[in-house]
């Protein structure tokens, strides 16, 4: 136990300081190396940390189906640990995502919001994992509260491809304000946009081994605390017990 | 007491079940008629419901005008919110009668798979909501002076209302175990639903504007997606759901 926790306090070290040179250099890479781009200019930039939180969310949503599956099989805590863990960075990132994908929307098509597919399927999907937190909130037994969490999350992650799919349709009956325009890549754009990729994982992965080990400690105390009560009542007893008072 | 009187409703001679059907559709159409008579004669959920459902029709008339060219354009979109919000209303009751006194374990006890509880529930809420939407589409139908008369339009209700059932009977067996009961049931489906509800909106609009059935492919296609994917996934997770139930 220990060691294991030695072991991932050094594992936690490394990914920080991973991190941080992996950002520093993101950054230099995004604002000195990629040229501007040529229609929308310096705003474009916004787009290596918007596409690497998109992606960072995904994967998070990813690990909360993987880890949902693995308790409801396994029934360990050390499961429903993680699926929390990575639902709440999740949300973190689905919420970088769709505030730096609005003020990209706003300097490139002239509006905060529009409900174009990836946009509104990126707030279906931040809904989603609301709801899933929130179901956490409100079911009061902890075993209880991992199984639910878990079907939700399984149920949950099953559900996004198909409202991607009903999304994109539906956005297709309407008339569109803004169109979609791509740009075509700049191989000195590269860098950033894999630097960037790289930055957000290593970060993710972080954050989500410190937020484990929160809830690993968490649930540790909420054991000690259980067996302290229990204790203190056994002593009470046998103190009554001895004082022949109560 | 609702154990004794759940173990004559199973026990009695409605049930086929020396009528040579397999157990699974036995235990399923057993719990169908029980929900179904014990509803027929208390009445709590279906009445309810339905004026409810009325209640957000005639709320949505006033706040969108819906008359003429505007109810064939928007008054699906307000229909199906009627639908889904009383459909939901009901939904509260389809494991409520199993809360109290050990419901779920005379239930389970009745049965060894869970499976076969979880259809037998679905089709109860189906029953109810379609019974709803018998309701409330001629409701709107007349006061929207709107035919609502299209041989589509039945595809679209039965394959929507089956794939929003089918997640709001897994979810509804969450909820009631759960603090703030009421709340948790949208939160959580609302989200899920979505694809059900943008495309029997689109579905029904297309349906009462008379259009060809190629029209209708994309908006059938999306609901029989979600058909399949919760008919797979929701009796599985519900085995699951059904032991923290009884715990």
């Amino acid at each position: 136990m220990t060691a294991n926790r030695a072991g991932a306090r050094t594992t936690i070290s490394v990914l920080a300081g991973l991190t941080v040179v992996l950002f520093a250099s993101a950054v230099v890479a995004a604002f000195i190396i990629a040229p501007p781009e040529m229609e929308m200019g310096d705003v474009q930039r916004i787009f290596y940390f918007h596409v690497s939180a998109a992606w960072t969310a995904f994967l998070a949503f990813f690990v909360v189906l993987v880890a949902s599956i693995l308790y409801l099989r396994t029934r360990l805590i050390k499961w429903d640990i993680l699926a929390t863990s990575a639902a709440e960075i999740g949300v973190v990132f689905t919420t970088v995502t769709l505030l730096s994908g609005s003020v990209w929307a706003r300097s490139a098509w002239g509006t905060w919001w529009t409900w174009e597919p990836r946009m509104t399927t990126t707030l279906m999907l931040w809904l989603i994992y609301v709801a899933y937190l929130l179901l956490r909130e409100m079911a009061e037994d902890p075993d209880r509260r991992g199984v639910f969490a878990a079907v939700f999350g399984i149920a949950a992650f099953a559900d996004v491809p198909i409202v991607f799919m009903s999304v994109r349709w539906w956005r297709s009956l309407h008339p569109a304000v803004v169109t979609e325009e791509g740009f075509n890549m700049d191989p000195l754009m590269l860098p950033a946009l894999f630097l960037s990729l790289a930055a957000f994982t290593t970060l993710f992965a972080y954050l989500l081994l410190v937020r484990a080990q929160l809830g690993q400690s968490e649930s540790v105390l909420a054991e000690l605390r259980q067996r302290l009560y229990l204790e203190d009542e056994a002593a009470d007893e046998y103190r009554e017990v001895l004082t022949g008072t109560g | 007491m609702l154990e004794a009187s759940e173990r004559t409703t199973l026990g009695s001679p409605a049930v086929p079940s020396e009528s040579g059907l397999p157990s699974f559709i036995a235990t399923a159409y057993a719990i169908v008629a029980k929900d179904v008579r014990s509803e027929l004669r208390t009445r709590s959920a279906v009445v309810g419901s339905l004026v409810f459902g009325l209640l957000v029709v005639v709320i949505f008339n006033f706040a969108l005008n819906l008359e003429g060219d505007a109810a064939r354009e928007t008054g699906s979109g307000a229909l199906w919110v009627a639908i889904v919000l009383a459909a939901m209303m009901g939904f509260n009751f389809i494991f409520a009668q199993e809360r109290e006194q050990g419901g779920m374990e005379g239930l389970l006890l009745s049965s060894p798979d869970p499976s076969a509880i979880f259809f037998g529930k679905l089709a109860g809420a189906l029953l109810f909501t379609l019974a709803l939407e018998a309701f409330l589409f001629p409701v709107f139908a007349v006061f929207a002076n709107v035919s609502i008369l299209s041989p589509a339009l039945p595809a679209v209700i039965l394959l929507g209302t089956l794939g929003f059932v089918t997640a709001g009977t897994l979810f509804s067996a969450m909820a009631v175990t759960s603090r703030a009961r009421e709340l948790f049931l949208p939160l959580l489906l609302l989200p899920v639903a979505v694809p059900v509800l943008i495309a029997a909106v689109e579905g029904t609009r297309v349906a009462i504007q008379g259009g060809p059935w190629a029209d209708l492919v994309p908006a059938l296609s999306v609901l029989a997606a979600f058909d399949v994917v919760f008919l797979a996934l929701s009796p599985v997770l519900f085995q699951f759901v059904i032991e923290e139930m009884t715990s």
